[in-house]
């Protein structure tokens, strides 16, 4: 057995759909980085009791035919992750799993195609919004993060209504930013509304960001920062007791 | 009326071989089937005897050309493999399904050697775009569709290039390459051994796509081919991914004796392959294969080119277990016959026998020996005379011409359409010197590259094709990694004309000493002729070179930007007087002519140790080679990127200007070093008895500043050149 | 058998930037006069059924189901009978 991080180590779940490319990204930071047990979650399992968290990775589930997540929300894994985020416990999509999780209804709003109509594949800032959740509370209000991105869909819509919301209960956790952090049009990658790269539910138990923190989880990969979303995550968990 | 053989593509000597092959004529099944396994694309039966010439092997060398990739030992039982093919023909008529279904192919020669796909790359050519035309809608198409493909199989592209000249204009070039890492136990083979073994296919249906597409592929582009539009086969990325997933799967069990891929002529291909190797012969029965369409003949489902297929060679009673694993995945792997030991290819319908051949000779197309003759245009361009060219009155305004010109211009507006990140090894992306994959659980890191210069192997087809060799080599040492092997990708015209089998003879000539001095052997490759249309002729001869390194401790990896204000600025090598063949020339003088510039191996190899060397020592901060547009284009590359200015001073000499500042003088480096190490530097190499020049010292102006005998010949603005240089692709492509 | 021919399309309110990118290659190549490009997605479903009725409900269901993403697009159909 390899030594885990703390006494009581978070379980984390990778769920893996057929054509979920990102699936060993995340397991190798879960595993091997952060050094938390981690197992895949089968499309077709039901049985999430011995995980503390599940991972939705990115990828293009399969083949984000007729639209990213549209095919993957009714696989039975996503009845049991329902039934999961409804306990409290955490779940975190990135990318095609935010768009998972948008399509499945655990999130508000939808992601579209780039503003350019182009994949769009590079580094990209982003501005921590709310630092105060299970999955940013190792982070300050406001801090930059060079983040990559890798998305044809990105480009985040809510309607007005949904977006005041957003704002009034702080569920916005990520914005593009420039490096030196100004958020406007310029520094939005994909015509995002109100340039988000991430948003909570209202409970705070589910985080989907459209930027990849496993892809900057170690410092010869370019910076290790990422890694702070998992490591929040782990953080919320000891300090819950368990 | 045609006779059938003619049809099928055979010369009436070809035709009269396979008479004695049968001892009998054939029936129009098997005429189709000699026909695409005897073609160009399938047979190389221009080819084969030039092959002879390049050297295969080496202490790392562990499966040489022959295989579906070759395979080279990176230490501590771990191996990659890697493979270069072109897919020029069906990218020139379906650019966005040709340019996706080529990136697929070679994903799957490398499954095939039972390898996880780490990583792709590519070598695209095409005429710079005009206007709104036809070139601007290939290029795009061509890139989306090789970004849709790796994008969603989850491979990350972490290299390649694009470059123009008008000669692609009617015939771009579509190269990708992919390599695989792999332990040195789970190496496959594309053998069909044991007989009563089960054949299994798995993957797709099988549909009428690239009916033809083999022998296509060999043909003249022309009018008439714009209606072969049938004959493009369609992608289905998500397929191949779960085939990835599916037989990696397969292949931990001990279940499969042989994989072959299905590319080129499908099934026909990967049976006769497979068992021609084994010695062995294999019965297959059409009806049993899963097709898409009804109504197929044998013929069709036997020489079609359905893409995401395998070919699987089953120990016997394994079927199910096999096929369980596939069921997992949503994909279903299905008996189409078995393996005999009659050494014959037998095709049925059921009950009834349609085919009936000796499985070798298929796969032992006819050689056809050629003789070159030395085009006419050499001595032409070989006698241009350099002094004819005048001095540009202001070097500021040829470098901002260079820094922007389509060959030297940044290819971000390319490489962020692809995702080089997935799978999170990749340290050094897109724009450095190489590729740069670090491998999880080891302090290793591999590097790749393509790279090809069709207008330096035009003007010399042998020299030009060191040149390509040596400078692919000087990418993966100014990364810090040891060149260890190296696949390519042939682009030709048509080699029955004289002229152009001299550039193909000549190239591979080339090559095979470059290869032979630097000690990379070539473990694959892939030929691609008849790259020519009836307006424009023939292409550049093109040999496309895809390169591996191994870095063996990460912390030896070295990239180009500049690390340090008050560093020093060294060139390694010597300058000459050479401006023949430059991007210079062409893009300032509007001349494509002169010679290559001189390449001496042997010193390019004592070089290349060199540096390596030094850069294990630590002693280096940042390392690039000194190649398209010259020591000036080098000194700006190293500063894209980071905040630093250079004041630079060219050592007092006898030769040109312009052959100092944008000359292509072989066998060079620029380098940086810090000011504690720059006596270490300097010593080890006059040890090592290679030619260094101090140029000067980085700084914080963010300024680039040269000056040549006391005067200041360049000044300018890092942000504008960046700019400038960032600025062309995204203008062209709008 | 029938054919349901279903159409899905962004909103009216929602920005299309397929529908603009056409629209700047329309423009591009010379048809000055397109005021507004939008672009869809067409879905051909043979339903093993002669019951117009029946299949309606299931295309419904189809597209409010999976189809079509309500949060973002809208969709109109047409059946017909195959021969």
């Amino acid at each position: 057995m390899v030594a885990y991080f703390g006494i009581n180590a978070m379980k984390f779940g990778v769920l893996n759909f057929p054509g979920s490319n990102c699936a060993e990204d995340c397991f190798h930071v879960l595993d091997k980085v952060v050094n938390q047990p981690t197992r895949y979650f089968w499309h077709q399992e039901t049985n999430t009791t011995d995980l503390d968290a599940i991972v939705v990775p990115g990828g293009f589930s399969y083949g984000d035919y007729l639209r990213p997540g549209a095919i993957a929300r009714f696989a039975p894994a996503m009845d049991a992750l329902k039934e999961f985020v409804e306990k409290g416990k955490l779940v975190i999509g990135i990318c095609n799993g935010f768009q998972i999780l948008t399509e499945a209804g655990l999130l508000p709003g939808s992601l579209i195609k780039n503003k350019s109509v182009k994949f769009l594949c590079q580094d990209q800032t982003i501005r921590v919004e709310n630092a105060k959740t299970p999955f940013t509370q190792k982070f300050h209000k406001h801090e930059l993060l060079m983040t990559p991105i890798a998305h044809n869909e990105g480009n985040y819509y809510i309607d007005d209504e949904g977006l005041a919301e957003l704002e009034a209960h702080h569920q916005i956790i990520f914005r593009y930013a420039s490096q030196d952090g100004t958020v406007d049009d310029s520094t939005n990658p994909n015509g995002s509304v109100s340039n988000i790269a991430g948003i909570c539910n209202k409970s705070f138990n589910v985080l989907g960001m459209m930027p990849h923190p496993e892809r900057n989880a170690e410092s010869l990969l370019g910076n290790a920062q990422g890694i702070k979303v998992f490591e929040s995550m782990i953080l919320s968990f000891t300090n819950s007791g368990n | 009326m045609k006779p059938l053989w003619k049809e099928a593509g055979l010369t009436q000597k070809e035709y009269d071989l396979l008479l004695q092959h049968l001892g009998r004529e054939p029936n129009p099944t098997e005429t189709a089937l000699y026909g695409v396994m005897w073609s160009e694309h399938c047979g190389y039966k221009n080819t084969r005897p030039l092959f002879k010439n390049f050297p295969t092997t080496g202490p790392r060398i562990l499966q040489g050309p022959g295989e579906n990739a070759g395979i080279v030992d990176i230490d501590d039982d771990q191996v990659i493999t890697f493979k270069v093919e072109s897919h020029n023909h069906p990218s020139a008529i379906a650019p966005f399904q040709g340019a996706a279904t080529g990136v697929g192919g070679i994903i799957r020669d490398i499954l095939a050697m039972g390898a996880k796909p780490i990583g792709v790359l590519n070598s695209l050519h095409f005429a710079t775009p005009k206007g709104k035309g036809h070139t601007k809608w290939l290029i795009s198409e061509v890139i989306r569709g090789i970004g849709d493909y790796g994008n969603c199989i989850g491979i990350p592209t972490i290299g390649g290039e694009v470059r123009f000249a008008e000669t692609y204009r009617g015939n771009p070039l579509v190269n990708a390459m992919c390599v695989g890492l792999m332990n040195k136990s789970e190496i496959q083979t594309a053998s069909a051994e044991g007989p009563g073994n089960s054949l299994m296919i798995v993957g797709n249906l099988t549909g009428r796509d690239g009916i033809g597409g083999a022998s296509f592929a060999s043909k003249e582009l022309d009018e008439t081919n714009q209606e072969d539009r049938g004959a493009v086969q369609v992608g289905d990325p998500f397929m191949e991914k779960l085939l990835i997933d599916a037989c990696l799967e397969v292949f931990a069990k001990d279940f499969v004796v042989g994989v072959q891929d299905m590319g080129a002529a499908g099934i026909i291909s990967s049976t006769s392959e497979t068992a021609s190797k084994a010695g062995n012969g294999v019965e297959i029965d059409v009806s049993l294969v899963p097709t898409r369409e009804a109504g197929m003949s044998p013929a069709e489902i036997m020489i079609s080119e359905s893409q995401e297929r395998m070919l699987l060679i089953v120990k016997q009673g394994r079927e199910d277990e096999v096929n369980a694993i596939f069921h997992k995945w949503d994909l279903h792997a299905v008996v189409i016959g078995n393996v005999t030991n009659d050494g014959f290819l037998r095709v049925k319908e059921g009950d009834v026998t349609v085919a009936e051949i000796p499985a070798a000779s298929l796969t032992d197309a006819p050689i056809i020996c050629r003789v070159g003759k030395v085009p006419d245009y050499l001595s032409k361009t070989q006698s241009f005379d350099e002094s004819s060219v005048s001095l540009p009155d202001d070097m500021n305004a040829t470098l901002q011409k260079l820094v922007s010109s389509p060959n030297i211009a940044s290819r971000r507006w390319v490489y962020r359409q692809y995702d080089h990140m997935v799978q999170t090894n990749t340290v050094v992306r897109p724009g450095g010197n190489t590729g740069v994959l670090r491998i999880k659980g080891t302090q290793k890191a591999v590097t790749f590259s393509t790279d090809a210069n069709g207008r330096y192997c035009y003007l010399n087809p042998k020299e030009g094709s060191k040149i390509v060799i040596a400078e692919a080599a000087r990418n993966h040492i100014a990364s810090g990694a040891l060149p260890i092997a190296v696949t390519d990708g042939l682009n030709f015209g048509n080699p029955e004309k004289p002229e152009i089998f001299y550039q193909l003879e000549q190239s591979i000539l080339g090559i095979s000493e470059a290869c032979r001095v630097l000690d990379t052997p070539i473990i694959s490759g892939n030929a691609s002729l008849y790259n020519e249309t009836p307006d424009q002729g023939a292409i550049y001869p093109t040999p496309v070179i895809g390169m591996a390194g191994l870095i063996k401790n990460v912390e030896h990896i070295t990239t180009k930007p500049f690390k340090r204000a008050g560093d020093v600025v060294f060139q390694v090598g010597d300058f000459s007087n050479e401006i023949g063949a430059s991007e210079y020339l062409e893009v300032i003088h509007g001349k494509i002519s002169g010679d290559v510039p001189k390449i001496e191996l042997a010193l390019e190899k004592r070089t290349q140790d060199f540096v390596l060397n030094a850069i294990q020592k630590s002693i280096i901060n940042s390392a690039t080679d000194i190649g398209d547009g010259g020591l000036a284009i080098a000194l700006t590359e190293c500063l894209y990127e980071t905040k630093f200015g250079a004041s630079i001073e060219i050592p007092e000499s006898s030769y040109r200007l312009d052959a100092l500042l944008f000359g292509e003088a072989q066998s060079r480096f620029l380098l940086s070093v810090a000011p504690d190490n720059m006596k270490t530097f300097q010593s080890y190499a006059e040890q090592s008895n290679i030619p260094i020049s101090k140029l000067g010292i980085v700084n914080s102006s963010g300024n680039l500043r040269v000056r040549y005998q006391g005067e200041s010949v360049i000044e300018q603005d890092v942000t504008t050149l960046e700019s400038m240089n960032e600025a062309t692709f995204p203008e062209m492509m709008r | 058998m029938i054919k349901a021919s279903v159409t899905v399309m962004l909103k009216k309110a929602i920005f299309d930037p397929q529908g603009m990118a056409v629209k700047h290659g329309l423009d591009s190549i010379g048809f000055k006069n397109i005021d507004d490009v939008r672009v869809g997605r067409q879905i051909i479903i043979q339903i093993d059924s002669n019951d117009f009725g029946h299949a309606e409900e299931e295309v419904k269901e189809m597209c409010d189901k999976l189809l079509a993403n309500p949060v973002v697009e809208s969709w109109s159909h047409t059946l017909e009978l195959m021969q």
